[in-house]
C-alpha cells in the first residue's frame, strides 16, 4: 500500500506522496493494533483461557457438588474416557451423522445450486425460500421434525401408512430423523457456497467443451467440478466441522436416548448435568483435539486453500 | 433441451417444497386445538389461535422472548462495532500480524463451543456472570466476531478509498468526506455482518442452556426445550409449536427483506475468487 492510499484516519501530517517517513509507519502500526486489539481480546479471552482451564481441570477428579474432594489424578480421566464403550459408541454415532449428512448435503446442495445458477427469473424468490431453513432456529427445526415423526402428534406414519412405528425407539430410525432435520436445515448454506463456486467456472471452458462434443456428464465431471474444487473443499470443511459438533437436534429429538448420544452431548451431560467437571473436561479436550485433527486433515491432506477461506483472494 | 426446461420448472418447485413443508407443518400444528393435536393429519381441521394466547400468557415464554431480543441485539451491536474497527485496520492499514488475526478468527470459527461450556460454567459461577445477560453476550460476541471480521474485511477491500481524498480535494472536510462518501459505501457490509451475527445469537442453544437457569437470562431456544406446558396434564406440543412460529417470524421477515445481503455475506468470507 502506498502513501497515496494511506488512511485519512491516521494522525494528520504532511502527505508524503513519494516516500513515507518512519514515524508515519510506526503510527500506522500502532493505530492498526489499537483498532484490532478489542476484537482480538474478545475472541481469545473467551476461548484460550477457558480452554486452558479445561485442560487443567481434566487432570483432576472434581465434581462441583463436592469441591473439597478435588484431587489431582493425572491422565486417568483420559484413560476412563478412551476405554469406555459409551465413548466409542458416541464417536461412531457422531461420525455416522457427519458422513451421511455432509455427503447428502453436498449432492442435494449441488443440485439446488445448479437450479439457482440456471434460473433466469424468480431468482429472488427461490433464494428467499432457501434462506429460511438457514435462518430458522435449530431447536425450532428439530421440534418441527420431531412432532412430524412422533407417535402421537405426527403425520408421517399416518400419511405413509406405517402404523405405530416408533421412529425414536430404534437407533437407526432415530438417527435417520436426526440426520434428515440436519440436512434440511444446513443444505441451504452448502448450496449458497456452491452457487458462488459455480459462478466462478469460466463460461468459455464449458462452451469449448460443448463444441468439442463433450456430453453433459463429461462437462460436469471434467470441467465444472474441477474448476470449483476450492469452493467445494471450503464448503466441506465448514460443514464437516459443524456436523461433527451436532448437539441441539439430538437434545430436542431424543435427549441422547436409543443410542443417539453424540460426542458433544456426552461433554454436556458430564459437565453440566452430572457436574463432573474433571471427567467432562477430559471429554471436552478430546473433542477439541479431534476437531483440530479434522481441520488439519482437510487443510494438509486435501489442500484446502485457507487464504481463500479467509477471503484474501 | 426438453429435459433442461422441465428441470427449470420442477427444480424451483422442489426447492420451495423442501423449504416450506416443515414450516407449514409447524404453523398447522400451532393452529390445532385440544384433541385435534393427535389426529395425525397435516392440516388442522378446526384452526384456532388459542395456543398463541396461551404462549403469550406464559411468563416463561415472554421473559425468554425479552431476554432473546435484548441479548441478541446487544451482542450484535458490540460485535459489529469491534469487527468494523478490526476489519478497517486489516483492509486499509499496513501492520505486522494481520494474517495472524485472520487465522485466529478462522480457528475460533471452527472451535467446538461445547468444549468451553464446562469451564465457562465454572468461571461464570465464581465471578457472578452465571444466569445474567452479560454472561451470554460475552460468548456470543467472541463467537460471532470471526464471521463479522471476514465479511467486513472482504467488503472494505472493495471500497474505492481514493474517493475520500478526491472529495477532500474538492473541498469537503475530512468528516464530510467520511460521512458522505465512505459511510454509504461501507454500510451494506456492516449491515450484512449485523444480520449474520443476529442470526447466530438468536439461534444459540448450547450457551443458552448451560449458562442460564432461570427466566432472568434464559433465551427462547433454551426455554422451548424446557417448556412443559401450562399444566401438568396438558401436552406442551401445540404451545411449543405456537412459540416456535412466533420466534420464526422475525427470521422470515429479515430473510424476505435482506436476502441479497445475507447471500453476499455468507459467501464473501468463504468463497471469494
Amino acid at each position: 500500500m502506498t502513501a497515496a492510499t494511506a488512511p485519512a484516519a491516521a494522525p494528520p501530517g504532511p502527505v508524503g506522496r513519494v516516500q513515507r517517513s518512519n514515524g508515519r509507519t510506526r503510527a500506522e502500526r500502532r493505530l492498526g493494533w489499537t483498532l484490532v486489539a478489542p476484537a482480538l481480546v474478545a475472541m481469545v479471552g473467551v476461548t484460550a483461557y477457558p480452554l486452558a482451564r479445561a485442560v487443567w481441570l481434566s487432570l483432576y477428579s472434581y465434581r462441583l457438588t463436592d469441591p473439597a474432594g478435588r484431587h489431582f489424578v493425572g491422565l486417568s480421566n483420559y484413560g476412563v474416557v478412551l476405554t469406555d464403550r459409551l465413548w466409542w459408541s458416541d464417536v461412531l454415532t457422531t461420525v455416522a451423522i457427519t458422513v451421511v449428512t455432509v455427503a447428502v448435503e453436498l449432492v442435494v446442495g449441488f443440485a439446488f445450486a445448479s437450479v439457482m445458477h440456471h434460473l433466469v427469473f424468480g431468482r429472488r424468490l427461490v433464494r428467499t425460500a432457501i434462506l429460511v431453513p438457514y435462518g430458522i432456529i435449530t431447536v425450532v427445526a428439530a421440534f418441527a421434525w420431531r412432532y412430524a415423526f412422533a407417535l402421537d402428534t405426527g403425520f408421517v406414519n399416518h400419511v405413509f401408512g406405517l402404523g405405530n412405528f416408533a421412529w425414536f425407539g430404534h437407533r437407526g430410525s432415530a438417527l435417520f430423523v436426526i440426520s434428515l432435520a440436519e440436512i434440511w436445515k444446513t443444505t441451504p448454506f452448502m448450496s449458497l457456497l456452491l452457487l458462488a463456486g459455480l459462478a466462478q467456472v469460466p463460461r468459455e471452458l464449458l462452451e469449448a467443451a460443448e463444441v468439442d462434443g463433450a456430453t453433459r456428464t463429461q462437462r460436469l465431471f471434467r470441467v465444472t467440478l474441477p474448476n470449483m474444487r476450492a469452493a467445494i473443499m471450503v464448503a466441506l470443511l465448514f460443514r464437516t466441522l459443524d456436523a461433527y459438533r451436532i448437539f441441539d437436534t439430538v437434545f430436542v429429538m431424543t435427549n441422547g436416548a436409543a443410542g443417539t448420544e453424540t460426542v458433544s452431548f456426552l461433554a454436556y451431560r458430564q459437565t453440566i448435568t452430572r457436574t463432573a467437571l474433571g471427567l467432562g473436561s477430559a471429554v471436552s479436550v478430546v473433542l477439541f483435539v479431534s476437531v483440530v485433527l479434522i481441520a488439519i486433515l482437510f487443510i494438509k491432506g486435501f489442500g484446502v486453500d485457507l487464504a481463500r477461506a479467509r477471503g484474501e483472494r | 433441451m426438453g429435459r433442461v426446461r422441465i428441470l427449470k420448472v420442477t427444480g424451483p418447485v422442489l426447492i420451495a417444497v423442501w423449504t416450506l413443508v416443515p414450516l407449514l407443518w409447524l404453523v398447522s400444528l400451532s393452529l390445532k386445538g385440544g384433541d385435534h393435536i393427535n389426529d395425525g393429519r397435516f392440516w388442522p381441521t378446526a384452526p384456532t389461535l388459542r395456543n398463541y394466547r396461551t404462549v403469550f400468557r406464559t411468563d416463561l415464554f415472554t421473559s425468554a422472548l425479552r431476554n432473546s431480543i435484548g441479548i441478541s441485539v446487544i451482542a450484535t451491536v458490540l460485535s459489529v462495532v469491534l469487527a468494523t474497527l478490526a476489519a478497517y485496520a486489516i483492509a486499509r492499514l499496513d501492520f505486522p500480524g494481520k494474517k495472524l488475526i485472520l487465522s485466529v478468527a478462522l480457528g475460533i470459527a471452527m472451535f467446538p463451543t461445547i468444549s468451553l461450556v464446562g469451564p465457562l460454567f465454572d468461571i461464570w459461577r465464581s465471578v457472578g456472570l452465571y444466569d445474567t445477560w452479560p454472561g451470554l453476550v460475552i460468548p456470543y460476541l467472541s463467537f460471532t466476531l470471526p464471521l463479522s471480521i471476514w465479511t467486513l474485511t472482504a467488503f472494505f477491500r472493495e471500497i474505492p478509498w481514493e474517493m475520500e481524498q478526491a472529495a477532500q480535494v474538492d473541498g469537503a472536510t475530512p468528516w464530510q468526506a467520511f460521512r458522505k462518501v465512505i459511510v454509504p459505501l461501507a454500510a451494506p457490509g456492516v449491515f450484512t455482518a449485523a444480520i449474520l451475527t443476529f442470526f447466530f445469537a438468536w439461534n444459540d442453544f448450547v450457551f443458552g442452556i448451560s449458562l442460564t437457569s432461570t427466566g432472568r437470562a434464559r433465551t427462547v431456544p433454551a426455554a422451548l426445550a424446557f417448556f412443559t406446558g401450562a399444566s401438568q396434564f396438558e401436552q406442551p406440543t401445540a404451545a411449543i409449536a405456537a412459540a416456535a412460529v412466533v420466534v420464526t417470524i422475525p427470521v422470515v421477515a429479515i430473510v424476505l427483506v435482506f436476502q441479497r445481503r445475507i447471500v453476499a455475506g455468507l459467501t464473501s468470507g468463504a468463497v471469494k475468487g
